[in-house]
């Protein structure tokens, strides 16, 4: 098919914030997930784990606890000592009320999800009231010094179990009195240590587990104030635990990075009564497990280095489908590099600051494997720092390099670049029209006219971008039945006729950019929409569901293409389907119009269209199968997916020209040996 | 319990006092208390003064009240007489009918038998027991007396109902537990019968005696006593301690040095007793005994082809209903069984109706050699008998018996077919090895070795000695499997005269390569490790003896027996084995069936415990002993060497990863 001199970067220095906190929607099909930085995520089971909203952070704003509740409200709270309410649809906070108690540390809600608890510095645990568009102060409980760094409710509401240093206490709720205070350590004899109980858990047995930092876990029985088990896990801290619903199954996350289940199980088979029992060991972290989840069918943990793990309980599964596999996140599901294809430069996106990269180049050229050396290095050319707490949600560079745009949740900023020998400026373009803010996705035209930004309400607003540095806006798109979400995905045809926009609600709209009208909706489909772009040839979209399907759709025709129709019939690769990670960015070849280059985390892949699919008993990954074949073996071996592995883990691939590719890498090692060390743990008695 | 602290405390008025255990009624979360004999005291929870609690007053002496976990309490009054609690709280004061005179209530328990609660208790009356059966939904009782027993009474009482059958044991003054069993379903009303024990534990140990005090039954193999174990001349000490009774064995014990009060629990897998001043809770766990357990000998698991054996479980199972049964009448299916568990029994029980095994091999005690043969190969062909094991054991069994009585006979090619084709083991066997080794035939006890997981330490040790006695040169002349040794044993000593002189290029290639090869050898390897100090047959012969399963406790004093110059060859044999092993990277030998690494370091290790003095003395050993000592040594500072090795290694690998993490390089991709 052809050879690409790839351009191998590995200077973006990406180093994803470590995950501070998680919370599964009760009942319901989410994920939220807080990082150390104040990010907030949202992550929806039913569209293959796919990472479905990012609300960026804020300096101002850690988060030490998130819930859900009154249904698909999320609240989080944290050392700012304030308890926010997010607004999932515009992904910002909607509101914030003082909680009064300084930092706070723990946040719990109650069963029917009416009620909040939080667990404050001052040793004070205070109850709000959920209440439509808000929250309200209802009373505090008894309070004693020390910080509750965990609470839990009683599945019937009637009481609270907090644990803070040294000991647990049981409130309750309609009293607001202590009813029952139990130290932790008491059992220890001499230890001058305190005790720090990391996480708590209220059974409705009334049973009450606790995790702590000499490593234990422990069942209580709250009334009587006894210890009824108590299970050594790790030499080092328990921090983290979470309880199944029907309350058989607790997963616990230690500082070793290591987790462990343990089930309630019957001492003998057909025997009535059971014990917890640990049962299954997993070591998927490297780092702290500052948070670990319970939904039905698996067991989630997140680490402080920065991975999201889902591990699906398999006595759980009915068969072996896209819920049975075992899911590591530890990038966003989104792209944070921008490519200017004719500069050849590299934007990438950090949490607080923007680099510009120009490319090195190479006068040779060399077989397959082979390292060309470089006639000029890649060259940092500017970093733009945003001020303020917030962080910056989008970035974008034009085509042409001359424009680099971003937004955080209050501004939005336009710079025009010009290169002058080997200085630059930067000027900021002033006066950029009032948006209605956050952005959420930016996009250039391919002649670098224009500039799209994505907004809240399934909006879209059209720059038009103005020498010597200017803009002015032309229009502002809408969806005709309206849309409650924000655009996260935006696409914009090469010959700058057709836009393409999906919003939180994963339809797609098409809108023609020459009469800035609505042109059409594809089709809906039930799963997210995780990368689209529009052929520059044939203005055929195409579409990059999480579950791993493709679509192909004519935007002139306003339907799937025969190409589309016949894979939908023919149905996709089963290890195609199997992969865990969502495509992220799709572009094409203007000098083979058939094919497609898409790439996830682990691979790039060319879809050849004029090929055949592989059937599921072919070898989809057969490329050095291929290279070991004779010439005219390699035909009959040839399928239409060309996949490359070799570049991992991939954050950013595109196409500079015919044969020139960009590969954006960011090593796990790299970004890892710049996260605190994580305890040692002896290997091999050495 | 580590945590002991009170939940709830009550007490009664100065003056009474409280006359049977507090019991507390599972359904109702209700405590039931009796005082001066006739009160009783029914209080939750919630309640803090005794005194104003539910009060009855009956009109009989209560013994105890028995709580059962779905069946409500029931009270048992000193007269015999029996009422369930919510009767007697209809009409506290109705009258109780005394049932057993003047005898004295000694022990009573109460448990469900389907949905029925069944009382049993014991009485006493002139140094004569009885035990009294209570039905209480048919209201109906049973009478029994107890066997008597000179010089020794019954001390403790417990009892469990399994298949309508209660099993009620009973510790006597004589240090021993005598199991009784009573139907449940009797329907001879009239005349009191009499009850008949047998022992099942003698609670013995090496001289020292077990004074039990109280005991519980744990499952159907394991009894806990706690008691003070008494050796003559020592002071006793109080302990607990579980007894295997299928093997009459003691499983365990632990020491309570602050005493106790001489009370057992057991609950869940849990037992409660007082020591000192606190009560222990005690976690035990009770495996499915087997023999191999019972005497320290399970196999290990990671052998590859164990075979499947006779399976003790379902033996005695068989033979707990045979004991059954045999009160109404004899088991007729387990006969075969029973043939093979005692050997007096082989020949002499006869079965009537079925031609069994047994009948067939008395048949066949007089026929001619030929006849004997065909007649078992027959019996042999006929593969679905129902106990095919067993008959297996009866026919070799009949084979040896043979061999015994006429010296000349030996059917090796026979038993050698019988032992290869069938899963067999030494128990099922007992004499099949004895008689090989008698014969030596070296053969048979090769394929035995592989093949029984059950030879006792000092069969193996037999075996062991008559390998290592018997001459190279008649075991040239016999068959033996050499699978084990054919991939690594060098022969190289029997060419050792061809390689004469060959001149190459007008030089003598020998003698320069011997120069060199003493060089080398000196320096490397010791020179003693270099060729095998036995032949291929016998090599084979020693894999068999060091696969085989032993434990070292059991072998070592056998092994201490082993002539001086077996000792040393066998060494040597291990020394060249282990420097084989250390050859290659995994430290293991090619080939199949050839021992492991570890199995040979642990013979090494034996035979060096067993015989240390006699080797440190003998002036041959003396090298090989320098020589094992230095390789060992080169060993171990070569493994360290690696350690560090793989440390650097390690760095290496670092530095490269390094190099490849270049930030940025341009790079040629082909896809096809």
């Amino acid at each position: 098919m052809g050879e690409f001199e790839v351009h191998r970067v590995r200077f973006f220095g990406l180093v994803p914030a470590g995950v501070r906190c998680l919370a599964c929607q009760p009942r319901g099909a989410r994920l939220a997930l807080a990082r150390t930085d104040g990010a907030v995520e949202v992550y929806n089971f039913a569209a293959n784990y796919f990472q479905e909203k990012i609300i960026p952070g804020n300096e101002a704003r850690s988060v030490e606890a998130l819930c859900w509740a009154a249904g698909d409200r999320l609240f989080g709270a944290g050392l700012g000592g304030e308890i926010a309410e997010y607004d999932l649809s515009r992904l910002c906070v909607a509101h914030s009320v003082d909680g009064g108690g300084g930092p706070i540390w723990s946040m719990a809600a109650n069963s029917s999800g009416t009620q909040l608890a939080i667990g404050c510095e001052d040793g004070s645990v205070k109850l709000f009231q959920v209440v439509p568009g808000g929250i309200q102060f209802e009373r505090n409980m008894d309070r004693r010094t020390g910080r509750i760094l965990c609470l839990s409710w009683h599945p019937s509401d009637t009481h609270i179990a907090a644990g803070s240093i040294d000991a647990l206490r049981v409130f309750n709720v309609s009293s607001g009195q202590t009813v029952q205070r139990i130290m932790v350590n008491y059992h220890v004899h001499k230890v001058k240590r305190e005790c720090i109980v990391w996480s708590i858990a209220f059974l409705s047995s009334g049973t009450v587990v606790t995790s702590d930092s000499f490593g234990r876990v422990q069942f209580w029985d709250w009334e009587r104030g006894t210890l009824q088990e108590s299970h050594t896990v790790s030499t080092s801290a328990v921090l983290s635990l979470s309880v199944s619903e029907k309350e058989d199954s607790i997963i616990v996350g230690t500082s070793t990075g290591a987790t462990y289940q343990f089930q309630l199980l019957p001492v003998k088979t057909g025997s009535l009564e059971k014990r917890w029992v640990r049962t299954k060991p997993f070591q998927y972290h490297t780092h702290d497990v500052r948070a670990v989840a319970h939904s039905s069918t698996a067991l989630i943990s997140g680490g402080l280095d920065a991975q999201l793990v889902i591990r699906p309980l398999m006595e759980k599964m009915q068969k072996k489908g896209y819920d049975a596999a075992l899911r590591k996140f530890t990038f966003p599901h989104r792209r944070l590099v921008s490519c200017a294809r004719k500069a050849r430069l590299l934007l990438f996106q950090f949490s607080q600051h923007l680099e510009l990269w120009r490319l090195g180049s190479t006068d040779e050229t060399g077989k397959d494997g082979e390292v060309l050396p470089l006639c000029r290095m890649p060259e940092h050319l500017v970093q733009l720092k945003s001020k303020g707490p917030e962080h910056i949600y989008c970035s974008c560079v034009s085509p042409c390099g001359s424009w680099v745009a971003y937004s955080t949740a209050s501004r939005f900023h336009l710079y025009r670049v010009q290169y002058k020998g080997d200085s630059v400026s930067v000027k900021k373009v002033p006066k950029v029209p009032k948006l209605l803010l956050p952005a959420y996705q930016l996009q250039f035209s391919a002649d670098s006219g224009r500039l799209f930004i994505a907004s809240a309400r399934g909006s879209v607003h059209v720059l038009q971008l103005l020498e010597p540095g200017g803009c002015k806006h032309l229009h502002m798109f809408r969806p005709p039945s309206g849309c409650p979400d924000a655009v996260y995905l935006l696409a914009v045809s090469a010959d700058g006729h057709w836009l393409a926009a999906v919003g939180g609600d994963w339809a797609i709209h098409i809108y023609n950019l020459k009469c800035f009208k609505h042109h059409c909706t594809v089709p809906t489909y039930n799963c997210a929409v995780t990368a689209l772009a529009i052929h520059p040839i044939t203005n055929n979209l195409v579409i990059a569901y999480s579950d791993q399907q493709l679509f192909e759709f004519s935007i002139p025709e306003k339907q799937y293409t025969a190409w589309s129709r016949m894979v939908q019939n023919s149905g996709l690769h089963k290890a195609w389907l199997e992969r865990d990670s969502p495509i992220t960015h799709i572009t094409f070849n203007p000098k083979n119009p058939s094919h497609i280059l898409l790439h996830d985390i682990y691979m790039f892949c060319v879809l050849d269209k004029s090929l055949p699919l592989p059937d599921n008993s072919a070898l989809l990954m057969n490329q050095s199968t291929l290279k070991q074949l004779p010439e005219t073996a390699r035909q009959r071996q040839l399928h239409a997916f060309k996949i490359c592995k070799k570049f991992q883990p991939l954050l950013f691939a595109d196409l500079l020209d015919d044969n020139c590719l960009v590969m954006v890498e960011r090593p796990i090692m790299d970004f890892k040996t710049q996260l605190p060390l994580p305890i040692q743990q002896k290997k091999f008695g050495t | 319990v580590s945590d002991q602290k009170p939940l709830g405390c009550w007490s009664v008025k100065h003056g009474q006092i409280i006359t049977c255990p507090v019991v507390c009624n599972f359904e109702t979360h209700e405590y039931i208390a009796v005082h001066d004999d006739k009160v009783l005291r029914i209080w939750k929870n919630k309640d803090i003064n005794l005194d104003k609690v539910f009060k009855a007053t009956l009109s009989a002496d209560v013994y105890r009240i028995h709580s059962l976990p779905n069946g409500g309490p029931v009270v048992l009054f000193k007269g015999g007489g029996v009422r369930t609690l919510d009767v007697l709280l209809e009409a506290p004061q109705q009258e109780i009918e005394n049932i057993i005179s003047d005898e004295v209530i000694k022990w009573s328990e109460a448990s469900m038998e389907g949905q029925q609660p069944v009382l049993i208790f014991a009485t006493e009356k002139d140094g004569n027991f009885f035990v009294y059966v209570q039905k209480l939904k048919m209201n109906r009782l049973q009478k029994y007396k107890l066997e008597q027993q000179e010089l020794s009474k019954p001390l403790s009482f417990t009892a469990y109902i399994k298949n309508q059958i209660i099993t009620l044991l009973c510790l006597y003054s004589n240090d021993s537990v005598y199991e009784v069993l009573i139907p449940l379903q009797q329907t001879s009303e009239e005349e009191e019968q009499i009850l008949s024990k047998s022992l099942i534990l003698k609670l013995s140990v090496s001289g020292s005696v077990l004074k039990g005090t109280s005991f519980v039954v744990l499952d159907k193999d394991h009894i806990a006593i706690l008691g003070s174990l008494a050796a003559p001349g020592e002071e006793s000490k109080e302990c607990l301690t579980i007894w295997n009774t299928k093997f009459q064995t003691l499983q365990t014990s632990k020491e309570l040095p602050l005493g106790t009060s001489g009370q057992l629990w057991c609950y869940e897998e849990k037992f409660f007793f007082t020591h000192g001043k606190v009560l222990t809770v005690m976690m035990y766990k009770c495996e499915t005994s087997s023999l191999a357990a019972a005497v320290g000998k399970l196999k290990d698991s990671q052998t590859p082809d164990v075979s499947s054996f006779v399976n003790w479980n379902t033996l005695a199972d068989e033979e707990l209903v045979v004991s059954f049964q045999s009160q109404q009448s004899v088991a007729l299916k387990s006969e075969s069984k029973m043939t093979l568990r005692s050997k007096r029994n082989t020949v002499a029980k006869v079965q009537p109706d079925t031609l069994s095994v047994g009948q067939i091999l008395l048949n066949l005690k007089d026929a001619s050699t030929t006849v004997f043969e065909d007649e078992l190969r027959q019996l042999m062909s006929k593969a679905q008998m129902p106990d095919f094991q067993a008959s297996i054991g009866c026919v070799i069994t009949a084979l040896i018996k043979r061999c015994k009585t006429n010296p000349k006979y030996y059917p090796r090619n026979f038993l050698l077919h019988i032992v290869e084709t069938r899963d067999l083991s030494y128990s099922l066997c007992p004499d099949l090895m004895s008689v090989a080794l008698e014969k030596k035939d070296v053969h048979l006890l090769q394929i035995c070795l592989q093949r029984f997981p059950d030879i006792p330490e000092e069969t193996t040790y037999a075996c062991l000695k008559v390998f290592l006695s018997i001459s190279e040169a008649y075991l040239q002349r016999i068959d033996v499997n050499l699978e084990s040794v054919i991939c690594y044993i060098d022969v190289e000593f029997n060419n050792k005269e061809v390689k004469t002189e060959i001149v190459e290029n007008g030089f003598n290639a020998e003698l320069e390569h011997d120069i060199w090869d003493t060089k080398i050898t000196k320096e490397t390897h010791p020179t003693a490790g270099e060729l095998c100090p036995v032949g291929p047959q016998k090599a084979a012969l020693l894999n068999a003896v060091l696969q085989s399963a032993y434990s070292e406790a059991f072998l070592l004093p056998h092994l201490k027996n082993l002539p001086a110059q077996q000792a040393v060859l066998f060494l040597r044999y291990l020394y060249y084995l282990y420097v084989k092993c250390s050859e290659k990277i995994n430290t293991a030998l090619p080939g199949t069936r050839s021992p492991t690494i570890s199995q040979i370091m642990d013979w090494m290790c034996l035979l060096l415990d067993a015989h240390f003095t006699v080797m440190v003395m003998l002036p041959e050993a003396k090298e090989l002993l320098s020589n094992l000592h230095k390789f060992v040594r080169a060993q171990v500072r070569f493994y360290s060497e690696l350690n560090k090795i793989e440390g650097s290694l390690q760095e290496l690998q670092r530095r490269n990863h390094q190099k490849d993490s270049q930030t940025y390089s341009i790079e040629v991709l082909e896809l096809i």
